[in-house]
């Protein structure tokens, strides 16, 4: 039997995104900066939207697939996928579900999207307004637990505690987000850069770990990539990047209800991110730049320790800024200023940049990266990662 | 005794799958999910036993006692019942009598009070009785 797998299968062809707005201020109205981020997916890889066939999301996207391909004139609609879940865990599962369409032939040109324009419809940061909550949150909301933020951290405060890890560690993971945005003209934090007596200064959103700079932004916006079949990318203008592994899902019960998950303090990753490197046929030590999916610094730090690149016990010493900074740390980290600092586009802002980077092209470039991985939304349930390649990975 | 949070927080809705958790703790008791095929302790409601699948999930009162497993302090208000409150405590609390199954509630303590995983607390039942329905949460205290 051949190896079922999509390693060298499919290849991201286009990216494309609006402009970043903060929340509330974006001029257009959200469907019409997914259609601006498609068409401009589309113009980038050199291909008429017409000929997409297929679109796929996440995080229960209101831009839904008919209307984009009604709006668009495509000619026939092949594949249309949600992925579960909220937030951005699944921003590496909505360019794996396009790539597993385009490899089995169900598709040919499939665009992976997410639009989300907060400042229009409900924001995230703030309590469902309901006057009752059930499931899940009947168990949480009358005791004050209703935002995403409070819904993480106590998980953060469990792993934090546990090894001892201090919040200097993920002050250097917001300062690396907003060192890297002062060169990206794209960026929200453009021209807004962040200090250590900053950040300390900011006021607390939750104690122990989260002040307001540990929490991502709420954004207005479009992001875009566009999937084909790998020999056909080798015919288009730019450089091609591969899909090289990826991996959605969850470890045991990581969706366990009222907080029961049996592994808590946990971004979700266990298995998720060791199916992710069984594909890729590397491991952490291979990958030359990370962009890793920042909702909260502590959901971060989960994520690297279990996708292998950050030793806990290590965690105080390895974490510090020069580390994470393009072109010259250790692991340069959301080189293009990430959710914190470029843009809350639930993470597709840092596929964006992972191709970027493999293409030479980025702001904060990395000297010649041949893999590039991307952690996604961590923490929720399903999460989702993928790595990017090079042809010289193939 | 004053409740822990301001008024005007969404209440619990009382699903069918929660309905014996809810009446318990009107009456005062700690009363939870307990399968009746193995034996396993189930907590939040569910209609299935996540460990051998039977339908017969049974409800059993177990000690109103714990540990602090994880703990948060919010101070940004994220729902206008809360603006101008807090900061607050919220707790994760593990129960060792029922399988360290574990539930959410806020420490009745002061605002500054440190606080310690692994603390031994007890149960706080807070009635809402001018709901309607009424309702009562569980709070937690540390133990004296």
């Amino acid at each position: 039997m051949s190896e079922r797998t999509l390693r060298g299968k499919v290849a991201i062809a286009g990216i494309g995104e609006t402009t970043y707005y903060k929340h509330g201020q974006s001029p257009d109205a959200e469907f019409k900066l997914a259609l601006q981020a498609v068409l401009a997916a589309c113009r980038d890889a050199g291909i008429d939207p017409k000929e997409v066939d297929g679109f796929a999301s996440y995080g229960n996207d209101r831009s839904e697939a008919v209307r984009l391909a009604a709006a668009l004139g495509i000619k026939e609609l092949r594949f249309s996928n949600m992925h579960w879940g909220g937030g951005g865990g699944g921003v590496a599962a909505s360019v794996a579900n396009a790539a597993a369409a385009v490899h089995s032939g169900m598709a040919n040109c499939v665009i992976a999207f997410r639009s989300l324009a907060q400042g229009q419809f409900a924001r995230y940061g703030r309590g469902a307004a309901v006057a009752a909550a059930a499931g899940d949150d009947a168990f949480l909301f009358p005791y004050g637990l209703m935002s995403p933020a409070q819904r993480f951290a106590m998980k953060i405060t469990r792993f934090m505690t546990e090894h001892g890890i201090r919040h200097e560690a993920l002050r250097s993971i917001a300062m690396a987000s907003y060192h890297h945005a002062q060169t990206n003209p794209r960026a929200v934090m453009y021209g807004r850069p962040l200090t250590e007596e900053k950040y300390d200064a900011s006021r607390w959103i939750v104690e122990p770990f989260h002040r307001l700079f540990d929490c991502c932004q709420e954004n207005d916006g479009a992001g875009a990539v566009l999937v084909v079949p790998a020999d056909r990318a080798k015919d288009l203008p730019h450089k091609p990047t591969y899909l090289l592994g990826t991996a959605q899902g969850g470890h045991h019960r990581s969706a366990a209800p009222v907080h029961n998950a049996p592994d808590y303090a946990s971004a979700h990753f266990p298995t998720v991110a060791k199916n992710m490197w069984a594909m890729a046929k590397l491991g952490p030590q291979d990958v030359d730049v990370v962009q890793a999916y920042e909702n909260f610094t502590g959901g971060v730090l989960l994520s690297l320790v279990e996708h292998g690149f950050v030793d806990p016990k290590k965690a105080n010493e390895f974490l510090v800024l020069e580390n994470l900074l393009a072109p010259t740390g250790r692991m340069p980290m959301n080189t293009s200023g990430g959710n914190l600092a470029e843009c809350y586009m639930h993470g597709l802002e840092m596929v964006n940049e992972a191709v970027r980077q493999l293409r030479g092209t980025a702001c904060n470039q990395v000297p010649n990266p041949e893999v590039v991985a991307v952690l996604g939304g961590p923490m929720v349930t399903p999460v989702s990662s993928l790595v990017l390649g090079t042809e010289a990975t193939l | 005794m004053s409740n822990a949070l301001p008024p005007g927080l969404p209440a619990p809705a009382q699903e069918p799958v929660a309905k014996p958790y809810w009446e318990g703790t009107r009456a005062g008791k700690l009363v939870i999910q307990r399968c009746k095929g193995c034996g396993a302790h189930q907590w939040g409601p569910e209609w299935v036993c996540h460990r051998c699948h039977s339908f017969d999930l049974g409800w059993e009162e177990v000690a109103p006692r714990g540990r602090i497993w994880s703990w948060q302090r919010p101070h940004h208000p994220v729902h206008p019942a809360l603006s101008g409150f807090g900061p607050y405590t919220i707790v994760l609390v593990e129960l060792p009598d029922a399988g360290n199954v574990r539930m959410v509630g806020n420490l009745l303590c002061e605002p500054t009070a440190p606080v310690e995983i692994g603390a031994e607390v007890e149960a706080v039942f807070e009635p809402h009785d001018e709901a309607d329905p009424p309702y009562t949460l569980v709070q937690w205290r540390l133990k004296g």
